[in-house]
């Protein structure tokens, strides 16, 4: 064998590849493996119930408003973070990673009793006619409000390194800040943002625990798919449960290979040759 | 484009950066702002492109108060030391982009004429398609420079325009950014710490010191007369010697130099490591020899004087001493400066 500068790949590989066996593969085949058990037919019905098919449409349409609201919300957080000295930027800096600490299920009875029709946010809101809690706008909240520390903490560091003379390089060329912004920082962020965005959407078509507070769970309405896997799981189902499972799973896939399409677009500049 | 820097101050939060420079630069002039690092070079420049705004003291384009004209409206062409290329858009859109955001509007077939004329002037032209990442440092500068052009400033301004490549792409660059200066006649002021740069470049040097304007002059003015013994330190070699000044003359070591208008007292004496003789007998600072370096054109001989200073000289390569050989100086040229 050929001697290496860096030593330890057998080992080091060898451990990693069977850490991921068990721990990702292991999982992923006994689902795949479970929802297998059914016939074509059998698979086929369950996943296309009216109850999944509700399912599936509560659980992306308030993902993908969540993430949209986060690509926003976490980029001016991030923004604001890089670019301005204030009292306290490290304590809103730490706090960004609070959702990340917190057990789901706290975050989703905090936020119930909040937006609930007598909570703080919620009582005001139902005098203007806005129901929050038991609603799909809940789900929303609870999503955005788990997935926001993705889209911070991916920006963050590229907002940091960006050069400052390429804003400057855009002023004497005499461009405004809006379409500095638009020209310069923002296709140079797009990469960022795209991960951020990806895991984002994911964590939020995964979420259960602070969701299922504040949701209401009625199906058809705001019953999400993990519930309803759940669901499946508790009444002893388990290929049902495997099978909507197998659902989720194939959107995750679907959408970080697309993401990871876009984000090699956004950075084929990088390419040397 | 004249431009007139009066009385302008600079203060950052722990220091003063530059304190009341008043420069006068002529239409057409090539001026370099040469100084260490930290004597207010760069910050000068950025003020005379909006970049800084000024504590104190106004700027002026011709006769047009420029002190408060925020920097997109100033027209000045900025190049900056580590290129600042958009890295996401191709040689031809950083060309184009000041273009492309002008309140002049131009059609696209007139912006694209423009880019591919700026690209035969820097002489890219083979590079339109390709992104900063995939050429050279050199030919970045070269974009960098055709960027700032493309938006037809009255000034153009670079920071430091060379100070990331190597020394031979440097002289290139250097060679053809004058005559590029020389085919445009547009009024051109640059920053850098290297003399030789400031030296081979610029119609007039401006040497800075701790934020202040120490001398300037065309380039043989300062080389042939240093004002003090920093801008003599700092455009090349020197050595130094303490002198006794005394009706006129400046002593050292019983050797008299002349001293008109130099109050008595302490006082130095600097001189080019070119201005030594030795000799092995006669007039001269007595030394010994402690040793010599040999390079591809001279030999370079480490001396120390009788009373232990040290003095390095440039001899022609045949020089045939050698290490702890006694004997004397003599010394061509040198500047005498009344102790700091």
């Amino acid at each position: 064998m050929r001697r290496r500068v860096l030593p330890g790949l057998p080992l080091a590989l060898g451990i990693t590849l069977v850490y991921v066996a068990i721990i990702v593969v292991l999982p992923l085949a006994a689902l795949v493996f479970k929802a297998a058990s059914l016939g074509p037919e059998d698979y086929w019905r369950i996943i296309s119930s009216d109850r999944a098919v509700a399912s599936y449409r509560v659980t992306v349409t308030c993902a993908l408003v969540a993430t949209v609201f986060n690509l926003f919300f976490g980029m001016a957080l991030a923004w604001v973070l890089v670019r301005y000295r204030f009292p306290g930027r490290r304590l809103v800096d730490a706090l960004v990673d609070l959702p990340f600490a917190l057990p789901t299920a706290v975050a989703g009875i905090a936020l119930t009793t909040l937006f609930a029709t007598n909570g703080w946010f919620g009582g005001p809101l139902s005098l203007i006619g806005i129901k929050v809690a038991y609603t799909p706008l809940g789900i929303m909240v609870a999503m955005s409000f788990t997935s926001i520390p993705f889209i911070v903490r991916t920006v963050q560091p590229v907002l940091e390194e960006l050069d400052p003379a390429l804003e400057e390089a855009g002023q004497t060329l005499g461009a405004s800040d809006l379409s500095i912004f638009t020209t310069v920082i923002l296709p140079l962020l797009t990469p960022a943002l795209l991960a951020g965005v990806s895991l984002s959407f994911a964590r939020s078509l995964g979420e259960f625990g602070a969701i299922i507070f504040i949701a209401g769970n009625q199906p058809f309405s705001t019953e999400i798919t993990a519930l309803l896997a759940f669901i499946r799981l508790e009444e002893y189902d388990y290929p049902a449960s495997a099978a909507i499972a197998s659902v989720m799973l194939l959107t995750a896939f679907v959408m970080l290979a697309i993401t990871n399409l876009m984000q090699a677009r956004a950075l084929r500049y990088t390419a040397r040759g | 484009m004249k431009i007139r820097l009066d009385n302008v101050v600079k203060e950052f939060e722990t220091f003063r950066a530059v304190h009341g420079v008043s420069l006068d630069i002529e239409s057409g002039e090539l001026v370099a702002l040469l100084g260490p690092s930290g004597s207010g070079k760069t910050t000068i420049l950025r003020m005379v492109a909006g970049l800084e705004y000024a504590d104190a003291g106004a700027i002026y384009f011709g006769t047009e108060n420029a002190t408060d004209i925020p920097v997109r409206d100033r027209g000045v062409g900025f190049v900056f030391q580590h290129y600042a290329l958009f890295p996401h858009m191709t040689v031809g859109e950083n060309i184009a982009f000041g273009m492309k955001v002008s309140k002049v509007k131009r059609s696209p077939q007139a912006i694209a004429e423009r880019v591919k004329e700026l690209l035969d002037l820097v002489q890219l032209s083979g590079l339109k398609d390709r992104f900063p990442g995939q050429i050279s440092g050199g030919q970045r500068q070269r974009v960098a420079l055709a960027r700032a052009l493309a938006v037809d400033p009255r000034v153009l301004l670079l920071d430091e325009p060379f100070g990331a490549l190597d020394a031979n792409v440097r002289r290139d660059l250097r060679r053809w950014l004058r005559k590029i200066h020389d085919e445009l006649g547009i009024t051109t002021l640059f920053v850098t710490h290297d003399q030789e740069e400031a030296l081979d470049l610029a119609d007039r040097v401006v040497i800075l010191n701790k934020g202040r304007i120490v001398q300037e002059g065309t380039p043989e003015a300062v080389c042939r007369n240093p004002a003090d013994a920093f801008v003599m330190n700092f455009l090349g070699d020197a050595n130094r010697l303490d002198a006794d000044i005394r009706g006129g003359k400046a002593y050292v070591e019983d050797i008299a130099f002349d001293a008109d208008g130099i109050a008595d007292g302490g006082g130095e004496i600097l001189f080019r490591p070119a201005d030594v003789t030795w000799r092995e007998d006669g007039q001269g600072i007595a030394a010994k020899i402690v040793r010599v370096i040999d390079r591809p054109d001279s030999r370079r001989v480490l001396a120390m004087t009788g009373n232990g200073q040290p003095v390095e000289f440039d001899t022609a390569p045949e020089f045939p001493h050698r290490k702890g050989e006694a004997g004397f100086l003599q010394i061509r040229r040198p500047r005498v400066y009344a102790a700091a």
